[in-house]
């Protein structure tokens, strides 16, 4: 695909001519009377790392557990490479998964944990060896072979796990909060990792997370999940510029919602009056609104500058007093008390050093942003 | 905390300790007496142990006991083990609470009762009494304890381990068998070890089960007894204790053993 003109860039989801790898057809899972997944139809394409996100109780770990196939769909058909997977018991599917805890195998060492699936299926004894050994090297865990699990640290365990979900060089594998149970800078790097390893192995992942960061970071599409349905489909970037709803906004990273009554302007503007006696914000829509309608208005912190003087350049300037800085080194989080009683969060980057910084507490600021600094969202 | 302990817990400790230990102690004891008589102390010999081993009556009853053991034992592992798994494993089917109150009612079920039932049930289909019988009774009262201690470990065992090994191409029973036995088999060799000590130790339900060729210790002793207490039955006794003893605490060596090795586990998983 991208070899042809590396200019392009991977987005088989926008070219009608792929047929994608998983396709989730009406797809509904109930246990007793609870609804977990809700007629949902998705499809993930070959080479993707897609991510589903939500909160504990959305879903996503359900929509993960029908693909491995612990979980049959109450209604509905997962197709998996035109296969329909529904009578395939878990252990024929050309799918492996990366479970929470890693489910090592205590009583094996190691290598006899990467090569547990290779001697369940039809590869010749003598190339097993060759495999695992790859596997070894891939994850970096050559001197540790003849370790038992509880031997390792909880960094290498994480890598065995997924040596051992890829050894059998699946279709497609599943990772269920891979990272859940690692500390925050090996969590990252481990992210870094992963997305490497994806890339060289051209393995098509699904990871289930409730971390926002994690799915930002490793993605190539992010589904938003909520209460069994998707709320967005997205790439990373798409997911955080234009969130098509305040919960898939306010679930991905900071963001400042104010509500108000829509006046559209034409020319595809919008002014927003969101108080009495102020000047409304003025924004640019995303989808038609109608006079009066209550609508969202989403911005994101960093995209609102903070200064002593409003700006000219930007369309929109109101006046606050800083209630409270959050100082977090690379970056300072001012919360701006509207003369409304609105609360703003606006960030600055700490471009000088902390002896020139420029407000302090109860300080008279100006909060200024352009016309297309956020996205006005009608639920 | 005080690291001493107050007059009243030695007391109470003494005083419990002498109560269930005293007697057993006491025919310990009487088992090394040089004399005859059960009640006077003659000074230390161990002949009375000598004697035991030409006494064919006394041995072939050990034989009996000791077949019956390890084979009602094992009966009664396995079948409590599939029980255990189906229990725990099972999920939600129809009749499950009646089911486990099933295995585990013998637990209760007063003895008598229990060997009663199993004669008449021989008797109904004209089975003949012997070892077979015994083997078959102990199965039946001993598998619940097997079931309980089994279950115990199988609700703490991460069920993922047994989707990880279904995903990675295992079959149900290869599953089971390479990945479940393998990490339980603590807990199936105390179950193992307890039917057999159970089994050792039964008087009333082997009395019902056993033919005039197959009487096992307990009955011979029993039996012996009511002629009065010899020196003899003393050091059989003795032994009985031993055998009993070492059983109880390998077990409770085993299963603490492993519960320490698995908290370690546990403990090195959540550092980094």
């Amino acid at each position: 695909m991208a070899e042809a003109n590396p200019q392009k860039v991977f987005a088989p989801w926008e070219d009608p001519n792929q047929a994608p790898l998983i396709r989730f057809e009406g797809v509904t899972k109930k246990f007793g009377t609870f609804t977990a997944v809700d007629n949902l139809n998705l499809d993930i394409y070959r080479g993707e790392f897609f991510a589903l996100l939500g909160p504990s109780g959305c879903g996503k770990t359900t929509l993960m557990r029908m693909l491995a196939g612990f979980e049959d769909p109450t209604m509905g058909n997962i197709w998996l490479d035109d296969v329909d997977v529904a009578p395939i018991p878990p252990n024929k599917r050309p799918v492996n998964m990366m479970f929470q805890s890693y489910a090592l195998f205590p009583h094996l060492t190691v290598w006899d944990n990467i090569a547990f699936g290779l001697k369940r299926s039809d590869m010749p004894q003598e190339q097993i060896g060759d495999r695992v050994q790859a596997m070894l090297r891939l994850t970096r865990l050559e001197q540790f072979a003849k370790r038992k699990p509880h031997q390792i640290s909880g960094g290498q365990r994480q890598r065995v796990a997924l040596a051992r979900s890829l050894a059998k060089a699946p279709k497609l594998l599943l990772l269920d909060e891979p990272l859940g149970a690692l500390d925050k800078k090996l969590r990252q790097e481990t992210q870094f990792e992963l997305m490497d390893i994806q890339e060289k192995t051209g393995t098509t992942f699904v990871i289930v997370t409730h971390d926002q960061e994690e799915a930002m970071t490793v993605a190539t599409r992010v589904a938003v999940m909520d209460h069994g349905k998707l709320v967005q489909v997205a790439t990373p970037a798409g997911i955080y510029e234009t969130p098509n709803s305040v919960y898939v906004a306010d679930f991905i990273g900071e963001v400042n919602i104010i509500e108000g009554a829509a006046a559209p302007m034409g020319d595809g503007k919008v002014d927003i009056a969101f108080a009495e006696g102020v000047e409304p914000i003025h924004a640019t829509i995303g989808e038609p609104v109608t006079a009066g309608q209550k609508v969202f208005f989403a911005i994101r912190p960093e995209k609102i500058h903070v200064g002593r003087e409003p700006d000219p350049t930007r369309a929109n300037r109101i006046r606050g007093k800083v209630h409270d800085i959050a100082y977090l080194g690379n970056i300072s989080t001012y919360r701006v008390e509207l003369e409304t009683g609105q609360m703003i969060s606006a960030q600055m980057t700490n471009a000088r050093r902390l002896s020139r910084r420029d407000f302090t507490w109860e300080d008279e600021v100006w909060l200024s942003w352009t016309d297309t600094a956020g996205v006005v969202l009608t639920r | 905390m005080n690291r001493r302990m107050s007059w009243f817990n030695v007391t109470s400790l003494t005083l419990g300790f002498a109560f269930l230990y005293l007697p057993m102690l006491i025919l310990i004891i009487y088992s090394f007496n040089s004399s005859k008589l059960v009640t006077v102390w003659a000074g230390f010999s161990t002949k009375w142990y000598g004697e035991l081993l030409h006494n064919q009556q006394f041995l072939d009853a050990a034989w009996v006991t000791l077949r019956v053991g390890v084979m009602s034992s094992t009966a009664a592992t396995v079948l409590g083990t599939m029980a255990a798994y189906v229990m725990v494993r099972g999920g939600r089917f129809f009749g499950r609470t009646l089911f486990s109150g099933m295995i585990y009612a013998p637990l209760v079920m007063p003895e008598v009762i229990t060997g009663l039932s199993l004669l008449l049930l021989f008797i109904a289909i004209g089975l003949d009494r012997g070892i077979f019988t015994i083997v078959l009774a102990h199965t039946t009262f001993s598998m619940c304890y097997v079931s309980v201690v089994v279950s115990s470990r199988l609700m703490t065992f991460d069920r993922s381990l047994e989707e990880a090994a279904l995903d990675l191409g295992c079959s149900p029973f290869d599953a089971f068998k390479s990945v479940t036995l393998p990490i339980i088999t603590p807990a199936v060799i105390s179950g193992w070890l307890l039917a057999f000590t159970l089994s050792l130790d039964d008087l009333v339900i082997a009395s019902f089960a056993s033919g005039p060729s197959s009487t096992t210790l307990p009955i011979k002793i029993f039996s012996a007894v009511r002629l009065g207490v010899s020196p003899e039955i003393n050091a059989l006794s003795t032994i009985m204790i031993g055998i009993v003893a070492t059983g109880v605490i390998t077990t409770s060596l085993i299963s603490k053993n492993a519960i320490r090795r698995q908290r370690q586990e546990e403990l090195e998983g959540t550092k980094q």
